[in-house]
């Protein structure tokens, strides 16, 4: 089973390799990982997706609460109650006999095209990651050349529950920015 | 020198140091850490020259052990920093706090595959609770500061901080206020779960058959009394994890003594019958619990531990509480209702009865010398009151069944990472952390021959520790497996052994040898007697094994016992 986890760490050199690294040792699968900056310069965001059952799931969460780089875990419920959202860069073959059917399914699935060759599409498309694998067995007919995914950003909808440690202000005065991995 | 003058990063290493307490350091010097030892000289630091940056990591560690406080080491870049690695798993694995610094090459050859440059924060990542790679001098100090408090905080461990050979030498000025450590307190644990607390109670209220499962958890959170005070109160009685001997007494009437793999087999089998388990302050190692799927079948389980990746990790718990152990204690106690357990004690002590006529213990002395005789009678000669520090393998088995530990942080060794060559550096460590207490090493004769260099270690610094070597010829415990499970191959166990006495005078300390039990009480006196470090070669039963045993993996009632005492007294050895 999928849990989502959203982790705040330091913005630090080898704060991922900390995370990825504990993951690796605990035998946690991750599914995807993605980082990125925050509204907050000195904060990153990373979302991990990990197949495994509960309990392991919890158990990961208390692991990262020990690194030293990480702010805040969030453990996102299951369900509707999260938007969870990847971005794919489709190359499919499409010359000129296919490239009409091939556009309709791109418009049914409200997806861009962003690069046209001569006998090939490169088509964006973001959404759930079922959407996504959809579009992606929808295409495959056509023959998929390249597929890039950027694995999952994930947000919990409504008011979050806790984001205490996230808010509050760094304290200044330590060179934190530089010190660490 | 004021805060406003600007130091060498070199000087504010020692001045932070100093500022946390530090007197006395373990270390080897080294091109990349040179600046570091150059301003040494002007702070009241005492260095400890070892002869193998391993033993300086076991040596803070038992320093650490011994006292509570924090042990430092210092090492240079490259294969000086690499060879902390065993001696920072071993302290992470038994939660010591430790803070280990080692040079780096210059900021600008990072990457280059400097001479002596190894990327020792990569390699060390998953055997540190933290570390830093410094490279101005200005993040000295708030690196420290924080590795401290890391060290020291929650569930406590290693922290290295690796600092360049520019940063060193650079300048910057002391801000040791604005470097206040701050991020060791992102994850405290939360405020006292009180409906977990009022179901622990109800657990309790209604347990015929409990048992107190104490770990070493109860020292890091110094919580004898409050042990204690649950146990005598409700009537509870209580068995010891390897790391939780000597955290309560081995002799208080409710003590059962050692679980798990050679554990005795009373007390696995009252763990086995148990209705309900509190566990404090361990966490379900796989020596401690056989075979998970029938571990405890009939038991609730409590389960106190500060850090919370413990809890249900390997038994499922039906009350966990992440927490102080200390804090949950004094909360619950005045809750926990008087009891009077006597039936459920009468049948522990009643197969308690049926073990001690298999004890080796009581066997009759016939021109064999046992290991465990051995123990027996250094447990009686030094009155159970020695800091006694143990290898790994059978001898440290022996320790930990036939040497009663009363005192606090009285036992030291190696518990979850089984490093072999810890204990006489640690024992060295132990005793500059504790100069009043009496130490003994305990070790086999194969780790013994690891780190006995620094026998020269404890010579040049002056310091007296006592050393039992016990020589039976193998890599016993190893030995002992391959006579039960491999049938008997004796492959690689069979190790020579200098001449230990001659050893001893070659090092220019006393030692002496024994090969029969009636010895055993002059040869301890003597050794107690001279006046720098004195070692003891034990020539003990080759083949003998440690009984009971639970074989891995199987069941914790399951257990291996000792033959009869007429099988031993007719061939003298071991029949497996």
């Amino acid at each position: 089973m999928s849990h989502v986890l959203v982790v705040y760490t330091d913005d630090e050199p080898g704060v991922l390799t900390r995370v990825a690294s504990l993951f690796r040792r605990r035998g946690f699968n991750i599914h995807s990982l993605t980082v990125g900056p925050t509204e907050r310069p000195e904060v990153s965001r990373m979302t991990v997706v990990v197949d495994t059952d509960e309990a392991t799931a919890r158990r990961a969460v208390e692991h990262l609460r020990k690194l030293v780089n990480v702010l805040e875990v969030q453990q996102l419920g299951s369900g509707g109650v999260n938007v969870v959202r990847d971005l794919a860069l489709i190359r499919v073959s499409a010359g000129p006999s296919k490239r009409s059917e091939v556009l309709q399914l791109v418009e049914v699935f409200r997806a861009n095209v962003v690069d046209i060759a001569e006998d090939t599409l490169v088509i964006e498309c973001t959404g759930s990651l079922a959407k996504i694998e959809a579009l992606v067995d929808t295409l495959r007919p056509f023959g998929i050349i390249e597929l890039g995914r950027t694995g999952a950003v994930a947000m919990a909808r409504g008011t979050p529950v806790s984001r205490k440690a996230a808010i509050a202000p760094l304290r200044t005065g330590t060179s934190s920015g530089s010190m660490s991995v | 020198m004021s805060e406003a003058e600007s130091r060498t990063g070199a000087q504010l290493i020692w001045e932070s140091l100093v500022r946390e307490g530090v007197d006395t350091v373990f270390g080897y010097p080294g091109g990349a850490i040179l600046p570091t030892y150059d301003a040494m000289t002007e702070y009241p630091v005492r260095h400890v020259l070892v002869r193998h940056e391993q033993s300086a990591v076991h040596m803070a560690d038992g320093y650490a052990r011994a006292s509570g406080r924090v042990g430092v080491v210092v090492a240079t870049s490259g294969p000086g920093a690499t060879n902390l690695v065993t001696g920072l798993a071993t302290a992470m694995l038994d939660s010591t706090p430790l803070v280990a610094i080692t040079g780096q090459v210059g900021s600008g050859l990072l990457g280059t595959d400097a001479f002596q440059e190894v990327d020792i924060t990569g390699i060390t990542l998953p055997v540190t609770k933290h570390n830093y790679l410094v490279t101005r001098a200005e993040d000295v100090v708030p690196a420290i500061r924080e590795a401290f408090a890391v060290a020291r905080s929650g569930r406590p461990g290693p922290v290295l901080v690796d600092i360049t050979k520019d940063a060193q030498q650079s300048r910057a000025t002391l801000d040791w206020e604005g470097a206040k450590p701050w991020r060791h307190q992102r994850h405290l644990p939360p405020p006292l779960d009180q409906a977990a607390l009022a179901e622990a109670l109800e657990l309790i209220r209604q347990a015929k058959r409990p048992i107190i499962l104490a770990g070493h958890g109860i020292q890091l959170s110094g919580a004898r009394a409050e042990v204690l005070a649950l146990a005598e109160r409700a009537d509870i009685p209580f068995a010891l994890t390897l790391l939780g001997l000597g955290a309560v007494p081995a002799t208080h009437p409710l003590s059962l003594g050692m679980m798990g793999m050679h554990g005795e087999a009373w007390v696995n089998r009252a763990i086995q019958e148990a209705d309900l388990l509190l566990a404090f302050g361990m966490r379900f190692d796989d020596r401690v619990t056989g075979k998970l799927k029938e571990y405890a079948p009939h038991a609730k389980k409590i389960h106190i531990d500060i850090d919370a990746s413990e809890l249900n990790k390997l038994v499922p718990v039906d009350v966990a509480i992440a927490a102080d152990l200390g804090d949950v204690l004094r909360a619950l106690l005045p809750e926990v209702p008087v009891a009077d357990r006597s039936a459920w004690l009468g049948s522990i002590r009643g197969w308690r009865g049926d073990s001690a006529v298999r004890d080796i213990k009581n066997l009759p002395d016939d021109g064999h010398l046992y290991a465990a005789h051995v123990m027996h009678d250094l447990w009686r000669l030094t009155k159970g009151e020695a800091v006694v520090v143990t290898d790994v393998g059978q001898h440290q088995m022996w320790e930990a069944q036939y040497y009663k530990h009363d005192g606090e942080r009285s036992l030291l060794t190696s518990g979850g990472a089984g490093t072999m060559g810890f204990a006489l550096p640690a024992a060295i460590g132990a005793k500059l952390a504790r100069p009043e207490a009496e130490v003994w090493v305990v070790a086999g004769d194969g780790g013994f021959q690891m780190t006995f260099a620094e026998l020269m270690t404890a010579v040049q610094e002056d310091v007296k520790v006592n050393i039992a070597v016990i020589n039976n010829g193998f890599l016993g415990m190893v030995r002992q497996w391959q006579a039960l499970f491999y049938e008997g191959r004796y492959a690689a166990t069979p190790i020579l052994s200098p001449d230990f006495v001659k050893l001893a005078e070659a090092f220019g300390i006393h030692g002496q040898r024994v090969d029969t039990r009636g010895e055993v009480a002059a040869a301890v006196e003597g050794a107690r007697a001279a006046k720098g470090t004195a070692l003891i070669e034990f020539k003990v039963e080759q083949e003998d094994s440690v009984y009971p045993m639970v074989p891995a993996g199987a069941a914790l009632h399951d257990m291996i016992r000792r033959p009869s005492p007429s099988v031993l007294a007719e061939t003298g050895s071991d029949p497996v």
